[in-house]
């Protein structure tokens, strides 16, 4: 395999393509939490009653050939890492591997976590915003896991989990949001804030506290009882398109207002990019979230729309070590990060 | 102590007394040995030769509500030995039959969390159906103890006939019932 093939076999569906309103959404995700009736949840479980629900979920899901599960003991920790970093599972998932399996579509947009929180949680990611879609499918593979494994469903409390808070739908649906345009113009906080009074849990992504680095915030629904999933994913969506709006207004603004400096920050993080020598995670994500602006905006172009997604995923610690293949210090990071994204960006 | 007539035929003077407490409700049933004869034929009674009419009504009503057992008030979920205090500590419950154990002290949660609501969302096909049945079945457990206190003992046998056969749906619909 050439470095290119290898990296392309590495990326999952949701980095590889734009998807719609892909200038704002990078992608959408709807997870659901499932468990098997009066079997102890995982936290509770004994380990032949976790290893049961393992094999009771592979048989269940065993007539679907692009689907296969791997326990995550059999994996090497480097793996483990990056199916956290491609948002396959979550990071507590990996934290104690025993009796915990992961199942995966052959694309990589289904995962199904066994033994995570809850017994199951299905989890499908799309590229852009399809939120209608992801659930659609999520829907779908849930029929399919439900009619081999006896659910734990109250009529008036729906699907019971092990932490209250997704009880009912047990519905969780999230997109990542890149807002640039409304932080640049100091816009972000209030329209994030509003969001939060509708409802709604926003989280900044890779960074520390609410100033998300690099732009990238999730938006996910708090409440599970009492609205259908249709619901939950009506409002999200027309939450999302007011994002969308706002954000998409924000960049004329600074079209308008303030172009050069806008052509001139965008132009210079593309140097940095394409010629430093040495790259940090945290610059890199700064510097990649100005550069898809820049594609977004058409100022820069030649380069495929999903760049940065694809380059985010790749220049994180698992990937890294991943596609170079071996296990890398601290500042060895920083020099292959440059290298990889330098390559990339200038076409090697 | 005045004689008491058998709740059953009006008659003769009940000397069999079966005493019930199903879900904090307590339920006597007074009857004549000759109805009783008769009626536990109906309800499969007979062969109880200590005439242990406490341990015969217990098999009765256990046949047809396996979880009428009094729900324990030491607050430790049967079926995994969470108590509430270790979900307050927590904050997560041990398995599906905690949403049972723990219905009342778990209101003011949810409500905290999501406010006044039930859910409204996705019923899954199969377990959905198995949902339903179950309630059901609840429904008739709950008015045979209504025939067996009106003394509608044509009606409770009816009743209990109903139920089993309803638990024949469950168990043979695949899964545990
Ligand atoms: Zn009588
Ligand atoms: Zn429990």
């Amino acid at each position: 395999m050439t470095p290119q093939e290898r990296i392309e076999a590495l990326l999952c569906h949701w980095a590889k393509v734009h998807g719609e309103q892909g200038d704002v959404v990078l992608s959408s995700r709807v997870r659901l939490a499932r468990n098997l009736r009066g079997i102890p949840f995982p936290a509770r479980g004994q380990d032949a009653q976790l290893e049961a629900v393992v094999a009771a979920v592979e048989k269940a899901v065993a007539r679907v050939s692009s689907f296969k599960l791997t326990k995550l003991e059999a994996l090497s920790p480097l793996d483990r890492l990056v199916l956290v970093e491609k948002h396959l599972v979550s990071p507590q998932f990996i934290e104690n591997p025993t009796h915990r399996a992961v199942i995966l579509r052959a694309d990589e947009a289904v995962s199904i976590m066994v033994n995570e929180e809850d017994h199951l949680r299905i989890q499908v990611i799309l590229p852009g915003l399809a939120l209608q879609e992801a659930w659609r499918v999520a829907d779908e593979i849930d029929d399919l896991c439900e009619a081999h494994l006896d659910y734990a469903f109250d009529e008036r409390r729906g699907y019971l989990t092990a932490c209250p808070t997704n009880v009912g739908t047990g519905m969780r649906a999230s997109v990542m949001l890149h807002l640039p345009g409304l932080i640049l113009v100091d816009q972000a906080r209030k329209v994030l804030a509003a969001l939060g009074h509708l409802g709604f849990n926003v989280r900044g992504l890779y960074g520390e506290g609410s100033e998300a680095h690099g732009g990238i915030f999730q938006l996910s629904n708090q409440v599970t009882l009492g609205k259908t999933e249709e619901e939950t994913i009506n409002t999200m969506l027309s939450a999302c398109r007011q994002v969308i709006d706002h954000e998409r207004a924000a960049r004329q603004a600074l079209l308008r207002d303030a172009r050069l400096q806008l052509e001139d920050r965008i132009w210079r993080s593309y140097g940095i990019l394409a010629s430093c020598r040495l790259l940090s995670s945290e610059e890199a994500l700064r510097l990649l979230s100005d550069l898809k602006l820049g594609l977004d905006l058409g100022l820069i172009s030649g380069l495929p729309p999903q760049l940065m997604k694809e380059l985010l995923l790749l220049t994180r610690v698992g990937f890294l070590q991943k596609i170079v293949g071996k296990e890398l210090g601290p500042s060895e990071r920083d020099y292959y990060r440059a290298a990889l994204v330098g390559e990339r960006l200038r076409g090697e | 102590m005045r004689a008491l007539l058998c709740e059953h035929c009006r008659e003769r003077q009940a000397t069999v007394h079966i005493t019930q407490v199903i879900n904090d409700k307590r339920i006597e049933l007074n009857l004549c040995p000759i109805c009783y004869q008769k009626e536990a034929g109906k309800f499969n009674l007979l062969v109880q030769p200590d005439f242990n009419f406490h341990s015969i009504l217990a098999g009765l009503l256990q046949s047809a509500a396996p979880e009428a057992v009094p729900a324990p008030v030491t607050g430790v979920c049967r079926n995994c030995g969470l108590t509430f205090s270790d979900f307050t500590k927590a904050g997560q419950l041990g398995c599906s039959e905690c949403y049972e154990q723990f219905v009342e002290p778990l209101e003011p949660v949810l409500r905290r969390i999501h406010g006044n609501a039930l859910h409204v969302g996705k019923v899954p096909r199969r377990t959905g159906v198995r949902v339903r049945t179950r309630k059901e079945i609840e429904n008739l457990r709950a008015r045979l103890q209504e025939a067996i206190r009106r003394e509608a003992y044509e009606e409770a046998a009816r009743l209990r006939d109903e139920i089993r056969r309803r638990e024949k749906e469950l168990t043979e619909g695949g899964g545990q019932p």
